[in-house]
C-alpha cells in the first residue's frame, strides 16, 4: 500500500516533453518523447516516420536494376556515393560481372571521398548540438571543396547517380587527380585546427566524455556498426574484416574508441572515431590515386539489358555510418523482385533508449548527436 | 553635467530629461552597434564575410534593419498565457538594464547620481534582471521556457555570489562604494613607475579578482559558454520560446545592454574607469569618455571572442564551476586581500 503511494507521487514528479527537432539531420522527422524528472531523463522514446520513402517498395515495383539506382542516393543523402556503391556490387555480384580495374579505383575514391564529407557534417553538426558554431562552418568550408570535387565529376551536388551497373556513368574530368591531391595537402591542416577547437577543448572534453556509454556488448547485441560500434572498442570495419570491391589492395587501420578520456563508448569516443576515420580515408584516396591506371573505357563492362539468372545475393558495405546490406532476390526479370536494404541509422537510432537513462536533457542532445543518424536511412 | 544643461537650457525640468535621457541614447546607439558588431566577429573568426549589403560599408545598417522588421512582426501572446505578466517582463527586464547605468562614471563629468551606495544600489537593482526572467518564463506557459527560466535564475542567483565577491575585494582595497570615487582614485602614473595605478596593477590578488568577476559576468549575462538560458541546440530559446517581434527584441537589447554594463563596472573596478593609460596624456572629461567606453568594449570584444570559439557547459557543470570552484577561491583570494592591505 504504502510503496503505491510512493510511485504515484513518483508519477507526479515526472513530466513528458516532446523533444526535437534539435540535430540538423532530424528536422521534421525525428521526435523524442521523453520523460523527465526535473532534467534527468527516465525514458527516451524515439517517434520516427514522416519520412517515408518506400524505397523497397519502389525499387520493387520500378521493374528496372538500373533506375533503382538514383533511389539508393535518397536513402542516406549525404554519403550519396556510398550507397549507390552498395546497390550497384549487389546487382554486379548477382550478374556475375568483371568491373575494369580504373573503375574500381575511381569508386574506391569517391567513396572515400564521400565519407569524409560524411563525417564533416556529422562532427560539425555534433559540435553544434553542443553549442560550438565556428567548428561546425569550418566543416563545410571543407565539405564544400570536396562536394566541388563530386560535382565536376558527377555533375550534382548531393544526390550524383554517378556509379552505374558495370561502371561509372561519365568518364572523371582531367583536373581530378590533382585537384584531389590538392585537396588532400590542405585539409591535412585544417584537421589540426579541428582538434584545436573540439578535440582538446576541455568544455568539449566535459560534456562528451562519460557521456551515453555504449558497453561493448550492448553494441554488439543490438547490431551496432560504423563508428558508433568502433566507438565502442571493437574492431570491426566491413573494409577490412569482410572486404569488397578492391579495399585489400591499400594498407589503412581501423580507429577504435579507448577511453582516452573517460569510459569506452562515450560520445568522444564516438567522435574521435570519425576524426581518425578521416585521416585513413586520405591515405587510401593517395594510395588509390598512385596505383590507379591512366587509361580505360569506365563504361567498358556496362551490360546493355541488366537481367541476372535467377537467385538471391545479400551484399554489405561499409558506408560512414555503419554497415549497408542490400538483399536482392532475382526472378530472371528486368527488376528486382525483391529488395530489402539494412541501414545503420536505422539499427544505431534503436540503442538510444537503452544509453540516454539516467542522462540529462542536454547529454540526450550531446547522445543524439553523437549517433549521427540520417533520417532517409532511419525511415526508409 | 546637470548644472551646465541647466545653464544651456531655460527650462530645469527639459534639461533633467536631456541629462535623464543620455545613458538610454547611448545604451540605443550601442546595443545597435554592438549587435552588427557581434555580427562582424562571428564572421572573421568563422572565415566569411557577415552582413554586406544593407547601407552600403560593411552592412552598417543591418541591425537598424533588422528592429525595423522586428517592429512589423505580429506580437504574438499565447492563449493561456499569463498576459500581464508576459507583457510585463521584457520592459522589466530593460528597465533594471537602464536603471543601473545612473551609477555608472561616464567620464568626469557625467554620472547619473554620484551616491555613495554606487555599487550597492548597481548589485542590488541587477537582480531584477533574475526576477524579470523567471516572470517571463514561467508568465508564457511553457514547460521549455519554465526550464530555461528556472535554469537562468539558478545560474544567476549562484553567480551573483562570486561576483559580490570579486567586487566586495576591490572595494576593501578602494575603501568607498561611490563608483566616482573609486575611479578617482585610480588617477595617476605610479605603479612600478609605468604602469597606470589602476586597481589591477595594484596588488596580485587583484588580478585572481579580476579573473573571478570576468569568468561570473560572462556568466550573468549568459553569454557562451554559460548560454544555457538560451540553449538553441538544447531548449530552442529557453525562457524567451514564446516571445515573439519587438518584445523578443527587447530581450535581446537587454542582453547587450547587460554585458556593457557589467563591462563598464569591471573598468571601473579593475581598469581605473575614464582615466587614461598614459597619465595626463590624452585626459579630460571628453578624452575619459572615449577611454571608458574602449575598455568596456575590450572586455565586450574578449565576450564575443569567446562566443564564436567555445561549446556551452552543462547546467550542472555550470554549477559546479560556481560553487565548486569560484566561490571558494574568490572567499580566500578575499581574505588574502584583506591581509595584504593590512601589512602594505
Amino acid at each position: 500500500m504504502k510503496t503505491e503511494v510512493l510511485t504515484q507521487e513518483a508519477d507526479k514528479r515526472t513530466m513528458t516533453i516532446n523533444m526535437g527537432p534539435q540535430h540538423p539531420s532530424t528536422h521534421g522527422v525525428l521526435r523524442l518523447e521523453v520523460t523527465v524528472d526535473g532534467e534527468v531523463v527516465k525514458k527516451a522514446k524515439p517517434d520516427i516516420g514522416y519520412l517515408h520513402r518506400c524505397f523497397e517498395k519502389y525499387a520493387e515495383s520500378l521493374g528496372d536494376y538500373a533506375k533503382v539506382v538514383p533511389y539508393t542516393d535518397r536513402i542516406d543523402y549525404v554519403s550519396a556515393i556510398n550507397q549507390e556503391m552498395g546497390y550497384v556490387i549487389a546487382v554486379e555480384k548477382l550478374l556475375e560481372l568483371e568491373i575494369p580495374e580504373r573503375v574500381e579505383y575511381m569508386r574506391v575514391i569517391l567513396a572515400e571521398l564521400q565519407r569524409i564529407a560524411s563525417h564533416l557534417l556529422g562532427i560539425g553538426t555534433f559540435g553544434l548540438d553542443l553549442g560550438a558554431f565556428t567548428p561546425f562552418l569550418y566543416c563545410f568550408i571543407e565539405r564544400e571543396k570536396i562536394l566541388r570535387i563530386l560535382e565536376k565529376a558527377s555533375g550534382a551536388r548531393l544526390l550524383y547517380n554517378y556509379i552505374c551497373i558495370g561502371g561509372l556513368m561519365r568518364d572523371i574530368p582531367d583536373d581530378f587527380k590533382t585537384e584531389t591531391r590538392e585537396f588532400i595537402s590542405s585539409f591535412r591542416p585544417k584537421i589540426d585546427e579541428l582538434n584545436e577547437l573540439l578535440t582538446t577543448n576541455s568544455i568539449f572534453i566535459d560534456r562528451t566524455a562519460n557521456i551515453g556509454v555504449l558497453p561493448e556488448e550492448v553494441a554488439l547485441n543490438y547490431g551496432a556498426s560504423g563508428p558508433m560500434l568502433r566507438g565502442s572498442g571493437v574492431s570491426w570495419d566491413i573494409r577490412k574484416n569482410d572486404t569488397y570491391s578492391i579495399y585489400d589492395r591499400f594498407e589503412f587501420d581501423i580507429p577504435v574508441g579507448s577511453g582516452e578520456v573517460g569510459t569506452t563508448g562515450d560520445c568522444w569516443d564516438r567522435y574521435i572515431v570519425r576524426v581518425r576515420e578521416m585521416i585513413e580515408s586520405l591515405k587510401i584516396i593517395e594510395q588509390a590515386l598512385d596505383q590507379m591506371p591512366d587509361e580505360g573505357d569506365v563504361q567498358e563492362a556496362v551490360p546493355r539489358r541488366v537481367r541476372p539468372k535467377e537467385g538471391e545475393v545479400y551484399v554489405r558495405t561499409e558506408t560512414p555510418r555503419g554497415e549497408l546490406g542490400y538483399y536482392i532476390v532475382s526472378d530472371n526479370s528486368s527488376g528486382p523482385y525483391r529488395v530489402k536494404a539494412r541501414t545503420p541509422s536505422f539499427v544505431n537510432l534503436s540503442i538510444l533508449p537503452a544509453i540516454s537513462k539516467g542522462a540529462l536533457v542536454s547529454d540526450l542532445v550531446a547522445i543524439v548527436g553523437s549517433i549521427d543518424i540520417v533520417l532517409g536511412g532511419v525511415d526508409r | 553635467m546637470l548644472n551646465t544643461l541647466e545653464n544651456i537650457i531655460p527650462s530645469p525640468v527639459i534639461a533633467l530629461l536631456i541629462f535623464v535621457a543620455l545613458p538610454l541614447v547611448l545604451v540605443s546607439i550601442y546595443a545597435l552597434f554592438a549587435i552588427w558588431m557581434e555580427r562582424k566577429v562571428a564572421a572573421h573568426i568563422q572565415d566569411r564575410l557577415g552582413p554586406m549589403r544593407v547601407g552600403g560599408w560593411h552592412g552598417w545598417a543591418q541591425t537598424i534593419a533588422d528592429m525595423l522588421k522586428l517592429l512589423q512582426k505580429e506580437d504574438i501572446i499565447p492563449t493561456n498565457a499569463s498576459r500581464f505578466l508576459f507583457k510585463l517582463a521584457p520592459f522589466l527586464l530593460f528597465a533594471a538594464s537602464y536603471a543601473a547605468f545612473s551609477v555608472i562614471p561616464f567620464s568626469s563629468a557625467y554620472i547619473g547620481s554620484s551616491v555613495d551606495i554606487g555599487v550597492f544600489y548597481l548589485l542590488a537593482i541587477t537582480s531584477l534582471l533574475t526576477l524579470s526572467v523567471l516572470m517571463g518564463a514561467w508568465a508564457s506557459n511553457n514547460k521549455w521556457s519554465l526550464l530555461g527560466g528556472m535554469r537562468t535564475a539558478a545560474q544567476m542567483v549562484s553567480y551573483e555570489v562570486p561576483t559580490i565577491m570579486s567586487v566586495l575585494s576591490v572595494l576593501v582595497v578602494a575603501g568607498s562604494l561611490n563608483l566616482m570615487t573609486v575611479t578617482e582614485m585610480q588617477t595617476g602614473n605610479t605603479t612600478l613607475g609605468f604602469l597606470p595605478d589602476w586597481l589591477i596593477f595594484q596588488n596580485p590578488f587583484l588580478l585572481i579578482a579580476f579573473v573571478i568577476f570576468f569568468i561570473s559576468i560572462v556568466a550573468e549575462s549568459h553569454r557562451v559558454p554559460f548560454d544555457l538560458p538560451e540553449s538553441e541546440s538544447e531548449l530552442v530559446a529557453g525562457f524567451q520560446t514564446e516571445y515573439s517581434g519587438m518584445r523578443w527584441g527587447i530581450f535581446m537589447l537587454a542582453e547587450y545592454a547587460d554585458m556593457l554594463l557589467l563591462s563598464l563596472l569591471g573598468s571601473v573596478l579593475f581598469f581605473g574607469g575614464w582615466n587614461s593609460p598614459f597619465g595626463e596624456f590624452m585626459a579630460g572629461p571628453i578624452w575619459g569618455f572615449f577611454w571608458f567606453i574602449l575598455k568596456g568594449m575590450v572586455l565586450v570584444f574578449v565576450m564575443m571572442w569567446m562566443r564564436w570559439t567555445l561549446p556551452r557547459y552543462r547546467v550542472d557543470q555550470l554549477m559546479q564551476i560556481c560553487w565548486g570552484f569560484l566561490i571558494p577561491i574568490s572567499f580566500v583570494n578575499f581574505v588574502l586581500i584583506a591581509l595584504w592591505e593590512m601589512i602594505f
